[in-house]
């Protein structure tokens, strides 16, 4: 059968990575929608992370390696056949042949089909026992036959065999590598580089036998593995082989149907990727032998060959002349970095190189004769691999001696390599391949002034985002040298930070803004109003240090009210609106279902919406301002404070259920965030606040994507720091190990003052982490050793911030004077807003957006004598009866 | 949005009334003196809203001069009537601006301009304090 569709057809032959993503840029590009894309993919599932197979055995199910989410195929129309792979091409008929007997008629053909493991031709390499790491079912099957296994042994000591180590280990199985050349990962790294890797690998517990070829497999009379046979005589009991050899391009199916394959396998294409031997056939990824005479077996070069293709089908160009083939990567936990002339193979090239077998440290810079960097190998320590490899290869001497560059830090004279050492043509950005010249350019001659004005010109730090920190240095110094000052200064009204303004007031005891601005603010600015920076910071430092200075203790008494950003001045949250949300505490998530029930009265009384937040507690969405004190006074009552998810201040403490339940609980992780919670509630802080408990090392609570997370362990506390979720995901820091209860608690209260006292505005723990001088080691030296002698400061202050600790809305329900800012209109105070309004949606309420597009809408809309819209009014049955919607006519009447 | 062009400035109400414990804040709409609040109720740096007698909402400030500033409440950027609740502000050299609680756009109170996007503009009203 032919399918004769007016659409033209293309048939894409393998679904593997690199086939996905071929089918992802047609989605891109919009070709999808022109094209009939059938897709012959000879595995049972849809295409999956090949890469990243070993997570399977770290708790990733073949599910999560999956490519495409959901639905993705049929959502593009693209007809993925699984199962059913192409066995023939008839390239005069223009037609491809499926198992299942399928025939369709191509206009494009695009072969996607990888390759294969490459199994050395030994004797008995077809027994029970022998595998190839290659798909999930390999994966799948060594699992099943490794339950009855003790000893595996993997042929192949590359990549690819490593990695299977890494699987067999964690199985559970007395691992081998057996490579047959002298070193480890002989195409990436050289002798020295062999031998760190070695020594590192080895500590991990797997065997490895190099310079000794497989001979046979010995096999039982049942068939089975029992072990193997070397070339050097020598042998080894094994119950599991697996063969990880090296990959060859699958071009059988180019080969029988007549296109030119290069010597040693994979489709000759041309700079489009076209079959040199038939314009309607191109072939990507590992089964193809590049214009440039390589067969690529990695996958960004893959991956830039489908972009390439996929422009064409759109009707474009785009081509693929060839890749750089440095790389960076862990395997078995080990950093490994290759990159430029890692083999020292261009004329005249020397080699400077440390190496520390003690700590399986091992660097080489090959460099010219004059200097100039041409390549490296970096094993163990891969941290210079960003700043190195964009030098390879640009000509440009170094700026510092190449064995400076490879000392360890701390180790004589260590050059750390700064940005400015950079020529202007190395590449700054891999992802979109911007250069420093580029980037440079965008500062100088477009203007830009800050890190993401140069992103948007540049789109360099907008992929991976690797190079963030390397092209913020290059802006800041690229601003200095074209004398701009960079100033890190607060705001316009101060040119000091938020930590000199806290030592400021903490030495002079200055507790107003008005004060500050006068005598420390910029000359312009003294006598002025100051700005909305400035202001809510300068009332988040005096809220700290207010025990101190004898400070008001509520945020909304004296000067202060009057600079706090509309969240605090109203103890709630501004929603899009112009309405509140409510968020009481709910220590460690812990709550009586009578507390549960008060909230759901009170929803429902106010006509709120509900929802539960990430940090076990409960939001009220949809106040209005003056419904605000009507609704805390039903929450205070039932014995809710506060949940200070409007402040700079500490949110949640999460936990999971603990040792009071959980069969795997070591501690009562319930109970310490409560403790912790309720210590550290109210505490203004440069940024909010995250913290969690967890019970054991299963860390349900997640407390490593928090400030700070606390995690059981039988012996008592680990504390971890600078951890956060959001945009910038960053996990925790181990801080202390060990604690006992109120170890842990000392130990925050420091680790707290000293961030508080010490990072910018705005500065969450994991930034100011990174920002400051010394790091973390720093950090604990300071709040664990007293390296300053300022722990006893820092405890005192946290102690009289916990004995001053009061519930803002109970305070605040307790004073006429602050009650008063709670209404919608100074002249009106009994007339709630009408332009807050609520349309229903599943079950509930959402903003009335439409309401707010057009003011003369609106005012015709609220006219009773108009011929106003309808909207659905939600609920209003609070208790005392608080009038529902905005009678007008009686501010008219006034 | 309206233009910017010909925008009048409103002159603040002249600075601290003299007797603050009786003086009252009135604002001009649709040719007559609206009254807003009794002074005290301001505070210095902030902002209320006021509801005027033709359904649209003005913000009047306190500035840390005790000057008087009215604009009209919605923030033109989200609909919302939210701009009485901005914190007050002010440039060097400029006059003072009240930046929007929501997305923190500035408007110069005097003019009503937007000093982030100078083609949007917010209506300004006069206001004075009487004794």
């Amino acid at each position: 059968m032919t399918d004769t569709l007016e659409k033209p057809v293309v048939v894409l032959v393998g679904y593997g990575m690199v086939g996905h993503r071929l089918l992802e840029a047609l989605a891109e590009n919009g070709a999808a929608a022109r094209l009939r894309v059938v897709v012959l993919a000879e595995e049972p599932r849809p295409a999956y992370d090949r890469v990243r197979l070993t997570s399977y055995f770290s708790g990733l199910t073949a599910e999560d390696l999956l490519l495409g989410e959901e639905g993705f195929a049929e959502r593009h129309g693209f007809e993925v056949r699984l199962g059913d792979p192409a066995v023939a091409v008839d390239r005069a008929a223009r037609t491809v042949t499926a198992r299942s007997g399928l025939v369709v008629r191509y206009d494009t053909l695009v072969l996607a089909t990888g390759s294969y493991p490459f199994v050395p031709p030994v004797e008995g390499r077809d027994a029970t026992g022998c595998f190839v790491y290659r798909t999930v079912e390999d994966l799948l099957a060594i699992e099943e036959y490794a339950r009855g296994a003790r000893v595996g042994a993997v042929v192949g000591g590359g990549l690819l065999g490593l990695e299977a180590a890494g699987a067999l280990k964690g199985l559970g199985l007395e691992t081998h590598v057996v490579e047959f050349a002298p070193r480890l990962m002989p195409v990436q790294v050289d002798d020295g580089g062999g031998e760190a890797l070695r020594r590192t690998v080895e500590e991990l517990g797997v065997v490895v036998h190099t310079g000794v070829g497989t001979k046979a497999v010995a096999v039982d009379a049942a068939g089975a593995v029992t072990g193997m046979a070397f070339t050097d005589g020598s042998g080894l009991a094994a119950d599991l082989v697996v063969f990880s050899a090296g990959v060859r391009p699958r071009d059988a199916l180019a080969r029988d149907c007549g296109l030119e394959v290069g010597e040693r396998g994979g489709v000759r294409v041309d700079a489009d990727c076209r079959s040199v031997t038939d314009p309607r056939v191109f072939a990507i990824g590992e089964c193809a032998q590049a214009v440039d005479g390589r067969v690529y077996g990695l996958v960004a070069p893959g991956y830039e060959m489908a972009q390439a293709v996929a422009a064409q089908l759109a009707g474009g160009t785009g081509t693929f002349t060839g890749a750089d083939l440095s790389t960076k990567l862990k395997l078995l936990g080990v950093d490994v970095a290759s990159f430029g002339d890692a083999f020292a193979a261009s004329e005249g090239a020397l080699e400077v190189v440390y190496s520390d077998s003690r700590s399986g440290v091992y660097k080489k810079l090959v460099v010219t004769a004059d200097g100039a960097l041409l390549g490296g190998i970096l094993v163990g320590d891969a941290e210079a691999y960003a700043a190195l490899r964009p030098l390879a290869g640009t000509g440009t001497p170094l700026p510092a001696p190449p064995e400076a560059l490879v000392l360890p830090a701390g180790a004589g004279a260590p050059a750390a390599l700064g940005p400015s050492a950079l020529p202007d043509d190395a590449v700054v950005c891999n992802c979109h391949n911007v250069t420093k010249g580029a980037v440079r350019a965008a500062v100088a001659e477009h203007a830009c002034t800050t890190v993401p004005e140069v992103k948007a010109c540049t789109r360099a730090g907008t992929g991976c985002g690797s190079c963030v920190r390397l092209l913020t240095s290059l802006v800041h110094d690229e601003l200095e040298a074209s004398g701009v000052a960079v100033d890190r200064g607060l705001c316009p009204c101060f040119a000091r930070t938020r930590a000199e303004l806290y030592e400021i007031v903490r030495v002079t005891g200055t507790a107003t803004h008005a004060e500050l601005l006068d005598r420390y603010g910029r000359e312009e600015a003294r006598g002025g109003e100051g700005c909305e920076v400035c202001k809510p910071t300068v009332a988040s430092v005096v809220a700290s240090l207010a025990p101190e200075l004898d400070a008001p203790a509520h945020i909304l008494d004296g000067e202060q009210a009057a600079l706090q950003d509309t969240n605090d001045h109203f103890l709630a949250n501004l929603q899009r609106n112009g309405s509140y949300s409510v968020v009481p505490r709910i220590p460690g998530g812990e709550i009586t279902p009578e507390r549960l029930i008060v909230i759901g009265e009170v929803a429902r009384d106010f006509g709120l919406y509900t929802k539960i937040t990430g940090g076990q507690r409960i939001d009220l969405f949809g106040a209005r301002v003056d419904q605000l004190p009507q609704i805390w006074s039903r929450l205070v009552a039932a014995g809710f404070e506060s949940g200070h998810a409007y402040g700079k201040s500490l949110r949640t403490v999460k936990s999971c259920v603990g040792s009071t339940w959980c069969r795997y609980g070591v501690q009562d992780s319930v109970a310490m965030a409560i403790r912790l919670e309720l210590r550290y509630r109210g505490l203004r802080s440069p940024h909010k606040l995250k913290s969690a408990v967890s019970g054991c090392a299963r860390e349900c609570a997640e407390a490593r994507g928090k400030d700070f997370g606390v995690i059981a362990t039988s012996a008592g506390w680990n504390l971890y720091v600078g951890g956060n979720g959001g945009a910038d995901p960053r996990h925790a820091d181990l801080l202390a190990q060990d604690l006992d209860d109120e170890g842990l608690v000392r130990l925050v209260d420091r680790f707290l003052m000293f961030y508080i006292r010490t990072a910018d505005r705005l500065e969450r723990t994991s930034a100011w982490l990174e920002r400051i001088d010394g790091g973390l080691d720093h950090v604990r030296d300071v709040v664990v050793g007293d390296s300053l002698g300022i722990c006893g400061e820092l405890e005192a202050l946290m102690a009289r911030h916990v004995g001053r600790y009061q519930d803002e809305w109970a305070a605040t329900l307790a004073d006429p004077e602050r009650l008063r800012r709670f209404v919608s209109f100074v002249n009106a105070p009994g007339v709630p807003d009408p332009t807050v309004r609520f349309v229903p949606e599943r079950d509930q309420v959402r903003p009335d957006l439409e309401v707010l597009l057009s003011e003369d809408d609106l005012l015709r809309s609220l006219d009773p004598d108009g011929p106003g819209r309808d909207r659905t009014d939600r609920p209003d049955r609070s208790s005392d009866g608080a009038p529902g919607r905005a009678p007008l006519l009686e501010v008219r009447s006034r | 949005m309206t233009a910017p062009t010909a925008a009048p400035a409103a002159s603040p109400a002249a600075a601290s009334p003299a007797d603050p414990g009786t003086a009252r804040v009135e604002l001009l709409t649709g040719g007559a003196w609206v009254p807003v609040c009794d002074w005290p109720l301001l505070t210095p740096g902030r902002g209320v809203a006021v509801l005027l007698p033709d359904g649209r909402q003005a913000a009047v400030f306190r500035d840390r001069r005790d000057r008087v500033w009215a604009v009209g409440n919605r923030d033109p950027f989200t609909g919302a009537h939210v701009l009485s609740r901005g914190l007050l502000g002010s440039a060097a050299g400029g006059g003072p601006y009240v930046a929007s609680p929501l997305l923190k756009q500035r408007f110069d109170l005097a003019t009503g301009v937007c000093l982030d996007d100078p083609s949007v503009r917010i209506p300004v009203h006069a206001v004075r304090v009487a004794d």
